[in-house]
């Protein structure tokens, strides 16, 4: 018997040992069938796809240096007399959290960098999907098969979001107490259940003595938890699926063109981890973030001025400053609007763009793949609607800063706040006319681009004297690539009287979804894109150039 | 670099026919896909001189990536931990941060940069095209999956013998009740927690900062006066809980110029005090204007009139502060004469 394993084909003595390691491992977890389909898998290369890059190393750099965090803080409420090195908080009573937080940033070598690794790059990580959700969007690489990964992608946003503010309450200084206070408040005014959770979260009345421990677990092990689950889940799929490419010569619905995994992306993407934790690391040792010794222990009645949370929770921040102070008192109960309805508007507004992919591909009645991306003008309802989004988040950020703005463009509080009233509901209508118009512009250009060429600034006199600039035709790439997307027709109800001639009612769905669909895609919306009969008879024609 | 070095074979192919011309190949549709355009060498394919110069560039990146470990590695050691320089533009901070981050950041940085540079200049650039496969199964795959499925839900009998199937449901959907029972402890009930706090008659109003009952001509006009109730001291165990309800502020205005009719019966020659806690979202209101009697909270800028019973009149904010009753005591100290008549701080559903 042990004769005929030495027959086998692959002569172990003498292959080098990384092939027998690798051996001895496929025969155990059959790493070769992976490997066989992902080794040389092909991803295609554009500035913008790295902007999900920066999310996962940053979320990788934020468990590392959070891991070191924990081995020096002290998640808990008890009252302690500082003696540490840092001479201003010498004797003053604060929590055991705050403490051990002073203790990591003045008396652990290395703590406050590794402290300031951690905040600056939750700060990146979530300005990251940020900027990375709206690559998604605006070039329409969330419709099918990808719905799932951007419904993914929301939910790593939101909990990012959350999992942000827990970390910065954690050390019980007297800005985040602060942020922990509103957000108590905020939990108040909930209809029936408000001063139940309330309760329950801090263990009793605000701010109690429970808070820091528990959202500590909420911090480092529930949501991360949770958030690890959907990255790799996320990074699944965009394997599974295989990345989007932007149309070009040679790349269609049914490929994928660019370069194998193994060398030059895990080069690059594996260096790219490293260009990001060396900019991280650099700036944390550059710039201070959240030094909490400058701001004191918290206290529920002290306060700085200019109080702000990190800029994720801006938006939440503005809803709440914006919104006029409504309460209905009524039958001995109180409906706390003013707080409750920035609540609701939070959760709406997030959602609107979780399910904007759902909305969409029903208005279109798409059922196909996607594979190549839209330039943004290519779709300018939705390019409009993306804009208008983000002008809305914009504006209450701003919101959520009238304070600071206020001070330094020395203007009046009452001013600023009007305007973000205001302009919450005007500028997104606003952005979406504007950018549809841009976009329609740029469908114009392009068109006239294909049609009569580039303009080469080449300025040429006839014999006539007349002055003509030489445009330059396009190469067959250059078209393809400008012509090479495709043009929705807007959706009809159908014919309302049937075979029969029996009058058919058209169904209310179907109307908005005509009437959706004839704003997406009608004459308004889109510039129909050239033909090859146009081009023909403009080339064939009299020389224009 | 001239082009002298470059041995003619490793040239690359007669570029494409010079701009002006235009290279329709598809006659029919000159808007056809083309393909993918031809490979172009870069210098590091065609010159192994090029090639030997990314390669070195590559390395100097890894070295200087060992250098500043190294330099870490000294800084961590060498540096007092409470030495702090002067560095412009940043003003002064603290030495050892400075140099741990930015050694640590050349460290890392290098090394990236080198791996992006040996992937640009010396892996192979070329383009490939990979197949894609549709996500969805073929029909042929998914009738087998439908029809194991119905195989399988047949043999289980789940759909013939309807008391298990229910029963089975019952049971799933209760037994996670117990784990919504074991979250009551997370917490007391509400009960009436939020409508009172540690005032009642008879309790001095001790000044925050000097810890000691006040006087009426303590306070002067103009002047703004953080209090809480005597007995509560900071080391107390519910120190936070208490003073986030009690908190106070203690300001004097002219009696003339007091608008609200209870306001001025609630005070005391002109002492007014109210709730220091903001009715918006609970943050400490701190921002005094002395000319306009105005008191602005920090946190979302509501803006009260402390001479009109406190009424709102800019931002979120949805009621007026609470005003505090308070009197002169025997010793002509000053005393609440009651707690708040209503919940300070945030409105919540049972307020009413």
């Amino acid at each position: 018997m042990s004769t005929a394993a030495n027959d086998a084909p692959r002569s172990r003595g003498k292959a080098p040992a990384g092939e027998r390691v690798a051996d001895w491992a496929d025969g155990r977890l059959g790493i070769y069938s992976l490997a066989k389909a992902n080794m040389r898998k092909i991803f295609p290369d554009h500035w913008s796809f790295m902007l999900g890059e920066i999310c996962l190393y940053s979320f990788i750099i934020i468990i590392l240096t959070g891991v070191y965090l924990t081995l020096f803080f002290h998640p808990s409420m008890n009252e302690v007399t500082y003696h540490g090195s840092y001479v201003p908080m010498q004797g003053q009573l604060m929590s055991e959290a705050y403490k051990s937080t002073l203790d990591i940033s003045f008396d652990v070598r290395g703590g406050l960098l590794i402290r300031q690794i951690h905040h600056w790059a939750a700060i990146i990580f979530l300005a990251g999907m940020f900027v990375h959700m709206m690559r998604v969007f605006f070039t329409g690489a969330f419709r099918k098969p990808r719905e799932i990964n951007w419904l993914f992608g929301f939910l790593l946003f939101v909990l990012g979001m959350f999992t942000g503010f827990t970390g910065y309450s954690l050390p019980d200084d007297l800005l985040s107490g602060t942020g922990v206070r509103f957000t108590q408040g905020a939990i108040l005014s909930m209809p029936v259940v408000g001063t139940y959770i309330s309760m329950f979260l801090f263990g009793g009345e605000f701010p109690g003595t429970d808070f820091v421990a528990r959202f500590y677990s909420i911090h480092i092990l529930l949501l991360p938890g949770i958030m690890l689950g959907l990255v790799v889940g996320h990074l699944i799929l965009v394997f599974y699926h295989k990345h989007t490419q932007f149309a070009g010569p040679g790349k269609t619905n049914k490929n994928v063109v660019g370069m194998p995994l193994l060398p030059v992306y895990m080069a690059k993407a594996g260096g790219f981890f490293f260009l990001v934790f060396g900019v991280i690391a650099a700036v944390a040792g550059l710039v201070s973030v959240n030094p909490i010794w400058a701001i004191g222990p918290y206290r529920p009645d002290q306060v700085s001025t200019g109080a702000q949370p990190d800029w994720y929770m801006g938006f939440a921040e503005g809803l709440v400053r914006a919104m006029p102070g409504w309460e209905i008192n009524a039958w001995g109960h109180t409906l706390v609007l003013g707080v409750f309805i920035p609540l609701v508007i939070f959760g709406i507004f997030l959602a609107l763009i979780a399910l904007y992919p759902f909305i969409e591909s029903w208005v279109t009645g798409d059922k196909r793949e996607h594979h190549i991306l839209d330039r943004p003008r290519n779709a300018p309802t939705r390019t409009a609607f993306g804009v208008a989004w983000v002008t809305a988040y914009m504006v209450m950020l701003i919101g959520g800063g009238n304070d600071i703005v206020a001070t330094h463009f020395h203007l009046s509080i009452n001013a600023v706040t009007w305007f973000v009233r205001i302009g919450f509901f005007a500028g997104p209508v606003i952005a979406f006319i504007v950018t549809k118009r841009i976009c329609l512009g740029l469908q114009r250009r392009d068109k006239e681009k294909v049609l009569h060429g580039r303009e080469s600034g080449i300025i040429k006199r006839l014999p006539h004297g007349e002055f003509i600039e030489v445009h330059e035709p396009l190469s067959q790439e250059q078209l393809h690539t400008l012509t090479a997307h495709e043009q929705y027709k807007p959706a009809e109800i159908g014919p309302t009287v049937d075979e029969n001639g029996v009058e058919r009612k058209a169904k209310g769905t179907d109307k908005l979804r005509a009437k959706l669909s004839e704003a997406y895609y009608g004459e308004e919306s889109q510039i129909p894109k050239p033909t090859v009969e146009e081009y023909k008879e403009i080339t064939s024609g009299h020389g224009h150039h | 670099m001239s082009s002298q070095d470059i041995p003619e074979e490793n040239l690359p192919a007669e570029q494409d026919a010079p701009h002006g011309a235009v290279k329709v190949a598809d006659e029919e549709n000159p808007f056809a896909d083309p393909g993918l355009p031809p490979h172009e060498h870069r210098i590091q394919d065609i010159d192994e001189q090029a090639a030997k110069r990314s390669e070195r560039a590559v390395a100097l990146l890894f070295t200087v990536s060992m250098l500043a470990t190294i330099g870490f590695i000294a800084s961590f050691v060498a540096i007092p931990h409470d030495k702090s320089i002067f560095i412009w533009p940043l003003g002064h901070i603290n030495a050892m941060n400075f140099a741990l981050g930015l050694t640590l950041g050349v460290a890392l940085f290098t090394i990236g940069a080198g791996a992006v540079h040996w992937a640009r200049t010396l892996m192979s650039d070329e383009e490939v095209a990979d197949e894609r496969h549709a996500i969805e199964a073929d029909t042929e795959t998914r009738a087998k999956v439908h029809a194991d499925f119905k195989q399988g839900a047949k043999e289980s009998v789940i759909g013939r013998r309807k008391l298990i199937r229910n029963t089975m449901l019952g049971a799933l959907t209760l037994v996670p009740l117990s784990g919504v029972v074991l979250l009551r402890d997370l917490g007391p009930l509400p009960g009436t927690k939020l409508r009172h706090t540690l005032w009642s008659k008879g309790k001095l109003l001790v000044n925050m900062n000097t810890n000691e009952p006040m006087r009426p001509s303590d306070i002067g006009v103009g002047s703004l006066t953080f209090a809480k109730p005597e007995g509560l001291e900071e080391h107390d165990h519910d120190f936070q809980n208490e003073i986030a309800k009690a908190a106070l502020m203690i300001i004097r205005l002219e009696p003339d110029s007091i608008k609200d009719k209870r306001e001025l019966e609630w005070s005391h020659e002109g002492i007014v005090a109210y709730s220091k806690i903001c009715t918006h979202v609970g943050c400490p209101i701190s921002l005094y204007e002395q000319q306009t009697h105005h008191a602005l909270c920090p946190c979302h800028q509501s803006t009260f009139d402390l001479a009109d019973g406190a009424r709102v009149i800019f931002g979120p904010a949805g009621h007026p502060l609470p005003q505090l009753r308070i009197g002169v005591n025997d010793e002509g100290y000053l005393e609440a004469l009651s707690d708040f008549e209503e919940p300070v701080g945030p409105a919540f559903w049972e307020r009413g």
